[in-house]
């Protein structure tokens, strides 16, 4: 053994270099303080390492990238694992970087003769920062897609060469295949290599001058080996342990798949750039322009920090940089908080953070179907599913009359600001149309039945011509009034159930599935057509004003009078057709107020809509 | 560190105090700091051997394949017919419907008996050509050739062709278990 280790040695010197890796004088002994650089080296190596592994399972290009990391995270052997340490060492390395850099400054080790050293840190800060932004967007998912095109979007706001840096770091005008290829070839290539190289001189000018000790008496002095790096590596024991633990307890996120055409209102960048985020949010920031919020002022910082030195020469100004140093991490933290504090308290933005938590679940149950992900990628898996596209339609096209169980279909208030007292405050919008969120089931039907008013009372804010027809006026709501007294009676809670039995089962709604009990269809059927309860009689009965041409029958109940047709009432079909033209006249006809959406929105998004309505998706 | 004062360290770092301490610390530093770095590679191994030690969900049916020529299409004795093997096709994250997954000839030898060559050689893999002239198949890569029963004609190939299980199903219609086997080995072991 030991031969080979002399031949080697002869021929490599290998002895001297590890005596001088390992043999470097530390005055004063060994400390916990000075452990920081070396646990920034070791995320580095977690991330070549977890890296190189990630490379050999990651696809990029628009339609393999996120199915790609998908798979990784779900199918793969240790994918999560994986995929988690590397997510996690990310946010490690800045939280670390931050760390080294305000000791460096406090402890004055920028001072000469190691300005060269600080100016070098620096640099590999940017490294840092930029393989961080470059690996956020490469799982192109929501959340990454929609944050770096802000990063993009700043990047085109820089003075002079903008558009043109915008469009080399995209590969194009537009985010495509090549901005993941770009994106990609920087994150594993020229910025890793790049900070190889730099990590290389930094670590070899700090060594040429040695650790900055504060007070070099404290202890006898020791060597690097072992003192130090047992404490190093009970640092790095720590972060790999707090790594560990976010990864296998919170689990690195995948959102659902980057869409362009499908706003994200929870996009955020990564919780590190929240602080120059919650900046740009400023009016008075937007006023001096982006540029001024974006590039001269990060800008401006980061000249002072390079300054650092030069005014490190005196004793005040080694005072200067710490106060500045301080002032920026305050203000860093200040802002970060802030901005979590206003998301914490905006509504909307909670309803769009979970609307975002829903797809990346619902992505799931959907690429896990027998015919897994389509071939133009699992963005469309989410396009063409009723669940997730019927609440977004509900929203844009019928929340600004009606509601769903109270909200506008995904879950989030429709509300309006309005000015009191000088003070702005948000006030919920009034609906001027019903609440459809129990719309075709048995609860709306006897809510129409016994309590017409109410079910129909918001058409009273829709103005004077809908009050009268629908709610004034309207002959249903007379009937459901004067027949009131018929569902006080205990015995006839059967008789409505029957009836409701019936009528629903008319649709043939999917899901919550309706009661379609036979027997009560049936006994349904007979109140509809002849009135008779179980106590008592309806006067005015159903096929007095209604037709209805029961599911599986030829015979048409009923005469077509004034009042709406109830064939497939609330199904797939009676809602498409109504959706497109509710002036039709075997529905609302001259009464109608409501706008005709046949017009309005495409085929595949009527049966989007309707699907989801009628309860028909997996 | 000035170079005189760093050759003074080489120097006296050698005679530290060592001691019980000084062991635990060596000790520890090498396990915690092995052990730190350990973590990740481990990882990611574990990771890279997913083709080797995950499960792949199993197949439906029983394995046949329905080809698209008929019994009565293929002359008796006549020349071998290349068929190319629709099947569905799971890749990763993907799964293709009705992909050409690989090709075999066919070759009717009586009313009701067909035989069925896997397409690639089992040398290395190559796609084997069929000489009409010379009635056999050949290897355009290494040369391997083959008589029309599939028994190999020079030693370059480690076995014969691959015949594969075939059923004739409803008088007419061919059947084909598709399986590809490892290439180089003289015996056939189907590739999983």
């Amino acid at each position: 053994m030991n031969a080979l280790v002399n031949w080697i040695d002869d021929r490599t010197g290998l002895k001297k270099l590890m005596h001088e890796a390992l043999y470097e004088h530390i005055p004063g002994g060994a400390r916990w303080r000075y452990v920081w650089g070396s646990t920034l080296v070791y995320t580095f190596t977690i991330q070549v390492i977890t890296g190189i592994f990630l490379a050999t399972a990651y696809s990029p290009s628009t339609t393999t990238a996120w199915e790609s990391v998908y798979h990784i995270q779900n199918h793969m052997q240790f994918g999560w694992l994986v995929r988690g340490l590397h997510h996690f060492s990310a946010q490690a390395m800045t939280v670390l970087l931050a760390i080294h850099l305000m000791q460096v400054v406090i402890d004055g080790a920028y001072k000469a003769p190691r300005e060269v050293n600080f100016w070098l840190g620096l640099i590999l800060m940017q490294i840092v920062l930029g393989l961080g932004l470059t690996g956020y967007l490469l799982p192109w998912d929501q959340k990454g897609y929609y944050a770096t095109q802000v990063s993009t979007e700043i990047m085109g706001a820089t003075p002079v060469v903008g558009p043109q840096l915008q469009q080399l770091a995209q590969g194009g005008p537009q985010y495509g295949h090549h901005t993941l290829t770009r994106f990609f070839a920087m994150h594993v290539m020229i910025l890793p290599a790049t900070l190889v190289a730099f990590l290389v001189l930094h670590i070899a000018v700090f060594r040429r001058h040695g650790i900055t000790v504060p007070d070099p008496d404290r202890a006898p002095g020791v060597a690097f080996w072992p003192d130090q790096v047992l404490k190093d590596a009970v640092a790095c024991l720590v972060v790999l342990a707090t790594v560990l633990g976010l990864t296998y307890f919170k689990g690195a996120e995948l959102s659902a798949p980057a869409d362009p055409s499908e706003a994200f209102s929870a996009a955020r960048p990564e919780w590190y750039f929240l602080f120059l985020f919650q900046f740009l949010r400023f009016e008075w920031v937007e006023h001096q322009g982006l540029a001024f919020g974006a590039i001269y002022l990060p800008g401006l910082l980061m000249l002072i920090l390079t300054a650092m030195p030069i005014f490190g020469r005196w004793k005040l100004g080694h005072w200067f940089n710490i106060a500045f140093m301080m002032a920026m991490m305050v203000g860093i933290i200040g802002l970060t908080g802030l901005a979590l504090k206003n998301d914490a308290k905006d509504p909307d933005f909670q309803a769009a953070v979970k609307q975002a938590h829903d797809d990346s679940e619902r992505i799931k149950v959907l690429a896990e179907r027998p015919d897994g992900i389509p071939l133009e990628g699992a963005v469309s898996l989410l396009r063409n599913d009723p669940l997730t596209q019927g609440p977004r339609l509900f929203a844009r096209n019928c929340a600004p009359c009606h509601r769903y169980d109270g909200h506008d279909g995904t879950g989030r208030e429709v509300a309006k600001i309005v000015t009191k007292d000088g003070v702005k405050v948000r006030e919920l919008e009034q609906a001027t149309a019903t609440d459809l969120g129990k719309f075709g089931t048995q609860e709306w039907l006897k809510g129409v039945i016994t309590d017409y008013a109410k079910t129909f009372a918001p058409l009273s804010n829709a103005g004077e011509k809908v009050k009268k027809h629908f709610v004034d006026d309207s002959e249903m709501a007379d009937w459901s009034k004067s027949h009131a007294q018929h569902w006080r009676v205990g015995e006839n809670e059967k008789s409505l159930d029957d009836l409701t039995a019936f009528l629903q089962a008319q649709g043939g709604r999917v899901s919550p599935k309706p009661n379609l009990d036979e027997a009560a269809v049936k006994r349904g059927r007979e109140i509809f057509t002849s009135g008779k309860l179980a106590v008592g009689q309806i006067e005015s009965k159903c096929t007095d004003c209604h037709s209805l041409k029961p599911r599986g029958e030829e015979t048409v109940l009923g005469e077509s009078g004034t009042a709406p047709t109830l064939t497939g009432y609330a199904g797939a079909d009676w809602l498409r057709d109504f959706l497109k033209n509710p002036g039709h006249a075997q529905f609302y006809g001259e009464n109608n107020a409501m706008p005709a959406f046949g017009d309005r929105l495409s085929e595949k998004e009527l049966g989007l809509l309707v699907r989801w309505m009628v309860g028909d998706f997996e | 560190m000035s170079q005189s004062q760093s050759q003074s360290d080489l120097n006296h770092s050698e005679s530290y105090p060592e001691g019980r301490r000084g062991f635990m610390a060596h000790v520890l530093a090498a396990a915690i700091g092995g052990f730190v770095g350990l973590v990740p590679f481990a990882s990611g191994l574990a990771f890279f051997l997913d083709p080797l030690i995950r499960k792949r969900k199993g197949g439906s049916g029983d394995g046949f394949v329905k080809l698209p020529i008929t019994v009565e299409a293929l002359e008796i004795n006549g020349e071998p017919q290349l068929v190319k093997i629709i099947m569905d096709k799971v890749d990763a994250w993907n799964t293709y419907r009705n992909q050409p997954v690989g090709a075999v000839y066919l070759r009717r030898v009586a009313s009701d008996k067909v035989i069925v060559f896997n397409q690639r050689c089992p040398h290395l893999g190559c796609a084997v050509d069929y000489k009409p002239a010379e009635k056999n198949y050949f290897c355009p890569c290494h040369t391997s050739a083959f008589g029309l029963d599939g028994v190999k004609q020079n030693d370059i190939p480690p076995r014969g062709l691959d015949e594969l299980e075939v059923s004739i199903r409803n008088n007419t219609e061919v059947w084909v278990k598709f399986q590809n086997f490892r290439a180089t080995t003289p015996d056939k072991i189907p590739v999983a």
